[in-house]
């Protein structure tokens, strides 16, 4: 129970830091705020590796698992490469 | 190895760059050093996590590498005009990991704990394992239908393309052999039909063949939709109690994961068109909150923060979505338009309309000292922004102040608009809000209305009983004269008359985007 109230905790006040940070925003970012959040979402990655890559996990577990990692990957490599290639347009000429 | 006192606290260092990675994208200009601080957080959290303990290297190498070769090669084709679809598919495959983390940690939790597992696994892990799988699913089979949608080849009558077909098909193809395939295998097979395996194994059949049905057909609504949308999530809601209540059983994990699968179809097929900023920005959020659920089922703390800062991000862009519609969430899921009365007659309200030409409009521009230009879906359709570009240079060599005027659910996704400007090189300072050039639209010479239809339909402010009746619109009939580029006087996603192609000042000019601004380019030439 203690775990969990700890996990709630960072849970909350990372919703509200995010709420903070993202309000700042402008829309003209909008699709590379969405690319980029997208790509931070594929975090999940950790998460796979660790199922995919623990010998002692049984072999269905860790099969779903690569399938996992593969998903995520696309997701972290194509997000943060996406993003790139946008704000990469955005400047100012003079 | 690290200590996973040290591993701990990287993720909180990985943590800290997430945060600066979206605080930077709040100016252009420091917007690519945000996403530089992205890279670096996830490179540092994954270094943290493989080192941490003993891991079996080639098999996380098969799965890291085809998802980055896929992801290298997907972020590098893409077009700018094609970014709803990639972002609808990255929010899918995000899903799609947090459904599999999840169903790989409780087959590991229940593996490690065999005998009294289901005592065992925590409470935290249950019902975190369940909100899992049941945003995560969703977020994945709605992500593919917004994709199919934005990539126009599901819930239509037309025609297909060889690679669409391969897709549709395709994709309902798995979905229904994948369906059948376990259920038989895991459920009626060994234990018979009738006994709870075998019914939860038909439970599978009976989601995987909805799915891959529903998304064969032709049409994106079907009498009985919003009741099925219903019954699938108290299904959802359902099977999650009884997961919670007894985890060890996992096949009631992958029949919420179906149940949930067929949620997600369901309440993303009917959305289309002007909605679909709406949708991306919701599944978007969806990806993160599913992200941050796994974090719960593994405790893992960088998870719940990364996944709940983009959970939050998505809300937001949500909400600034619906407002700019005048629309409740509710109403964009269950697709109802707002209060709808009588459609006024389209002919009607047209009887006055004024056609012109490149010529005409060239002359016009001539004593312009301020232009605005109001882009659209019309605009990304006909891929017109590098004309878009080269015709506003030119006006602003002869002296005119060109800007963009942008609605925020311009286009397909939040920012749409502005990133197809961007690639055609346009100074982000010369985008406009909505808010900031309707103050100034009454000194705006010539208003040139590309593509967009609703965004700029007056109705909005006058007809409390229209369906976009309260929609903030651009104020484009409040400029000297606007100048509207449409193919035909057709209707636009509201599927309402635009009063504004009849007013005095208005002039309409009937063709393709990129056509008509190259003509418009050669007229002012010309008219030296």
């Amino acid at each position: 129970m203690e775990l969990f109230i700890g996990a709630l905790t960072v849970f909350v006040l990372a919703v509200f830091v995010g709420f903070e940070v993202v309000t700042k925003v402008p829309p003209t970012l909008h699709t590379p705020l969405m690319s980029a959040s997208n790509a931070i979402s594929g975090i999940t990655l950790i998460g796979a590796l660790l199922l995919a890559g623990q010998t002692d996990n049984p072999q269905l577990s860790r099969t779903i698992a690569v399938v996992g990692v593969t998903f995520a990957t696309i997701n972290v490599v194509g997000g943060f490469l996406v993003t790139h290639r946008m704000l990469a347009m955005f400047r100012k000429k003079n | 190895m690290i200590p996973p006192q040290i591993r701990d606290l990287i993720y909180v260092l990985a943590a800290i760059f997430f945060i600066f990675d979206l605080k930077w994208m709040s100016h252009p200009r420091t917007a690519l050093r945000g996403n530089y601080a992205g890279v670096l957080g996830m490179v540092l959290a994954i270094a943290a996590t493989v080192f941490s303990q003993s891991l079996d290297w080639g098999t996380m190498a098969i799965g890291v590498g085809i998802g980055t070769v896929i992801g290298l090669v997907a972020a590098l084709r893409i077009k700018m005009t094609s970014m709803p679809e990639m972002v609808g598919v990255l929010n899918g495959f995000g899903g799609a990991a947090s459904v599999l983390v999840a169903g790989a940690a409780v087959i590991a939790a229940v593996s490690a704990l065999s005998g009294a597992a289901g005592q065992a696994v925590g409470l935290q892990t249950r019902v975190a394992t369940v909100a899992s799988a049941l945003i995560g699913s969703v977020t994945f089979f709605g992500s593919y239908v917004a994709f199919g949608k934005l990539a126009e080849f599901l819930g239509v009558k037309w025609k297909l393309h060889t690679w669409q077909k391969i897709i549709k098909y395709g994709f309902s193809a798995i979905v229904i052999a994948g369906a059948g395939w376990y259920g038989v295998t895991q459920g009626i097979q060994p234990h018979g039909a009738g006994s709870s395996e075998g019914l939860m194994g038909i439970a599978v059949i009976v989601c995987g063949l909805l799915i891959g049905g529903i998304l064969l057909r032709k049409k994106d609504r079907f009498p009985g939709m919003n009741a099925l949308k219903g019954i699938s999530f108290l299904a959802s809601m359902g099977v999650g109690v009884m997961l919670v209540q007894q985890p060890e059983n996992q096949m009631l994990f992958w029949v919420l994961a179906a149940a949930a699968g067929v949620l997600g179809v369901l309440l993303t097929l009917s959305i289309g068109g002007a909605d679909m900023p709406v949708v991306i920005a919701l599944l978007n959020s969806y990806s993160g909150l599913a992200a941050a659920a796994t974090g719960f089922v593994i405790n893992n703390t960088v998870l719940i923060i990364a996944g709940s800062l983009v959970g939050a991000s998505g809300v937001i862009l949500t909400n600034i979505m619906c407002k700019a519609m005048n629309r409740s969430l509710t109403n964009v899921l269950f697709g109802v338009m707002g209060p709808t009365s009588e459609t006024p007659d389209a002919d009607e309200v047209y009887k006055s309309v004024k056609s012109t030409s490149a010529d005409e409009i060239a002359m016009m521009l001539d004593g312009a000292q301020r232009v605005v230009i109001v882009p659209g879906y019309g605009m990304a359709v006909a891929q017109a922004q590098h004309a878009v570009k080269n015709f506003a240079a030119m006006l602003e060599e002869r002296g005119a102040l060109v800007e963009y005027g942008i609605h925020p659910v311009a286009g397909r996704m939040p920012g749409h608009m502005n990133v197809l400007l961007a690639e055609a090189d346009v100074d982000y300072d010369k985008l406009r809000d909505m808010d900031e050039i309707n103050a100034e639209m009454d000194q705006v010479d010539v208003v040139i209305v590309l593509g967009a239809n609703d965004v700029v339909n007056p109705v909005a402010r006058t007809d409390p009983q229209s369906p976009i009746a309260g929609m903030p619109i651009i104020d484009v009939d409040k400029a000297r004269t606007v100048v509207v580029i449409k193919r035909s006087l057709s209707p636009g996603f509201a599927g309402i008359p635009n009063p504004l192609f009849s007013l005095d000042n208005t002039l309409m000019f009937y063709s393709d985007g990129k056509v008509a601004v190259q003509a418009m380019i050669t007229a002012v030439k010309e008219n030296l």
